[in-house]
């Protein structure tokens, strides 16, 4: 299952210690913006008294992976997707399909490439934990085992059923994600997309694509055929009106 | 044959519409160039919440649409072998041709670092419908060129390969017709992943099927439009006896479309935000009413399909109405989930009427230059240059 994070709403400050270790572990330029931007992978948001904050989900079968042509986006075993931006050749299809619109793009750029975080995919290899979930002095974030997070949410909200929503969101929510949050108002007074399908949307063009062989099979084999018919039916009406039915043909 | 004689007086003299033809290009090249050193963002109105715009919602989306007559013409004439409609094949895979690369150009410009886009070739992902459009683009231009070929080596009096293309005609229509029932519906289901954000009015599961069948419809009005521009152009005449049964075929393309449009929006419950008449209600009843209830209506009357006025307008608004609809499902349908408006910038703007009226300028070169028409190439002494 991997590792994640658990987002709880009701104990972030708003400090924005997790964005700035975020632009320092990931050197991205300029300062923490207040949006998610290529250059800015996390922020943190108020809304309805909280703090929220906006970071990719880390799906587990992440629509942005499935739609990419070159596969420059994938999912580790870890449980980051990350980005390998020497594939990329910026067809932004990512950015159009993920459910919540996370991959940022480099407009001002005449090279660009996607942005997005990538769950400190290289300090997870090390065995150490997220950037973010380092920095966060009120284990506001946190960082741990995708099953143990889920536990740990689960606790809080049985112990404190008056101060949390009875959701966790990223436990379903487009089939499932490794980035979790547990808050006191509805998530979707937060700004986070609510009105997700329950299975990954990946499933959906995959019923499609997955016919192709059988389709180009069944197709060409029909479409010789209706050749095969119409050209024979003009070889024996020529043939008949050469012959003039001196000859049996069957 | 009688019209060679007239024809051999349209020889080219540059007049008004080259003129425009030529500014058009300039500018399409500067917008190229501004674009490759200050970045898309410089140059577009797209943004993080919109990345796609009228590149992908017209160029792309529109462009391979309404080159499906080459498919739908050559499946009628090789496979189906209604030899009448023969005359009307060459100018129809030019058109395919000529749309196909349309396509690609602008690719080159919509794509963040198009000199990377070989990298669909050597990088698999057969999970991604970007990843079927990219080798289905690839596959059929080659397959269109190839089609289309025997008319430029004729020309030239390389005759034994012409005649060797020629044999190989239905392997190679069977995969043209294969590709673009492949590619026309990918370009539906690029937007099945997006369940969430597309409108109701437009998402549906058989966006697909829904792509193709438009595609076949607007794709024989492209035909019946193409042969009208090119009889005014160059004083040809209407091939009547062609176009108004191919009308028919549009009136049945149409017709099981729109029934499908319906079936679909009943099953979203979305009737109601037609009645409420807001902005997606109100550019959906454009777009069907021209799009399908009128060339529906106006051509199931064979009166109205045998006369050429008529018969024109119900292509032209066939053809309206597709481009209509490929707009709304790339960026009308999208807006709402988006949160923001989109609308194209003056340069995007000119990038695509750019590459259209480059496109129709390398079509009238063509036609002038090559036996694209039944009475051979259009004037008589060759012009030595393209225009614009």
């Amino acid at each position: 299952m991997g590792m994640g994070l658990l987002f709880d709403a009701t104990r972030c400050v708003g400090c924005g210690a997790c964005s700035s270790a975020c632009k320092e572990q990931n050197k991205l330029p300029g300062p923490v913006e207040e949006v998610l931007t290529a250059y800015t992978w996390t922020t943190v948001q108020p809304r309805e008294g909280l703090n929220v904050r906006r970071m990719c989900m880390h799906c587990e079968v992440p629509t942005c992976a499935s739609v990419c042509p070159v596969a420059a986006l994938t999912k580790t075993p870890e449980g980051p997707v990350v980005y390998d931006a020497e594939r990329c050749m910026g067809c932004r299809y990512c950015m159009m399909a993920c459910p919540f619109e996370i991959p940022k793009y480099q407009w001002d750029r005449p090279v660009p490439i996607v942005g997005k975080c990538i769950l400190c995919a290289g300090r997870l290899k090390e065995g150490k934990q997220t950037a973010c979930a380092e920095a966060c002095a009120y284990e506001a974030t946190v960082f741990g085992k995708k099953e143990d997070l889920v536990w740990e949410a689960r606790t809080r909200l049985r112990q404190k059923p008056g101060e949390y929503v009875n959701h966790i969101y990223g436990l379903t929510e487009a089939g499932g994600t490794s980035v979790m949050a547990i808050s006191s108002v509805p998530f979707d007074k937060l700004g986070l997309k609510t009105k997700l399908p329950g299975e990954p949307p990946a499933m959906r063009t995959w019923q499609v694509l997955s016919n192709i062989p059988d389709f180009v099979a069944v197709w060409g084999v029909l479409l010789y055929g209706v050749h095969w018919i119409t050209a024979r039916r003009e070889d024996v009406a020529h043939a008949e009106a050469k012959d003039n039915g001196r000859e049996n043909r069957s | 044959m009688t019209d060679t004689a007239t024809l051999a007086s349209r020889r080219f003299r540059p007049g008004f519409w080259t003129f425009v033809a030529g500014i058009l290009f300039l500018a399409f090249l500067t917008v190229t160039v501004i674009r490759f050193t200050k970045g898309l963002g410089a140059v577009t109105n797209l943004s993080d919440k919109f990345p796609w715009g009228i590149w992908i919602g017209f160029d792309l989306l529109c462009g391979v649409g309404l080159a499906a007559g080459a498919f739908t013409l050559t499946a009628v004439v090789h496979l189906f072998n209604l030899k009448k409609f023969e005359p009307i094949v060459r100018p129809t895979i030019l058109t395919g041709f000529l749309g196909y690369s349309f396509v690609i150009v602008a690719l080159l410009l919509d794509l963040g670092q198009p000199w990377r886009i070989w990298h669909a070739i050597i990088y698999w992902n057969p999970h991604s419908v970007m990843f079927e459009v990219a080798w289905c683009v690839m596959l059929y231009t080659t397959v269109l060129a190839v089609e289309f070929a025997p008319v430029v080596l004729e020309r030239f009096g390389f005759n034994a390969p012409a005649r060797f293309i020629h044999r190989l005609i239905t392997p190679l229509v069977i995969l043209g017709v294969m590709l673009s029932t492949l590619h026309q519906s990918s370009l539906g289901t690029l937007y099945l992943i997006v369940p969430s954000k597309l409108h109701p009015l437009w998402y549906s599961p058989m966006l697909p099927v829904q792509f193709y069948i438009s595609a076949i419809g607007a794709g024989i009005g492209m035909v019946v439009l193409e042969s009208y521009l090119s009889k005014r152009a160059f004083h040809r005449h209407l091939e009547m006896d062609l176009l108004e049964p191919l009308a028919r075929g549009m009136v049945v393309a149409l017709g099981i479309y729109g029934l499908m449009r319906l079936q679909a929006i009943q099953r979203n419950h979305a009737f109601g935000s037609i009645l409420e008449f807001g902005y997606e209600g109100r550019m959906f009843l454009l777009e069907f009413t021209l799009g399908v209830i009128l060339p529906v209506a106006l051509m199931s009357f064979r009166r109205l399909r045998s006369d050429p006025n008529w018969l024109v307008a119900g292509a032209f608004m066939a053809v309206l109405g597709f481009v209509m609809n490929r707009l709304n499902v790339s960026i009308t349908g999208m807006e709402a989930a988006s949160g923001t408006r989109y609308i194209p910038s003056a340069m995007e703007v000119i990038v695509s009427v750019g590459l259209v009226a480059t496109g129709m300028a390398v079509f009238a070169f063509a036609v002038r230059n090559f036996s694209i028409f039944p009475g051979g190439p259009i004037g008589a002494g060759p012009d030595p240059k393209p225009r614009a």
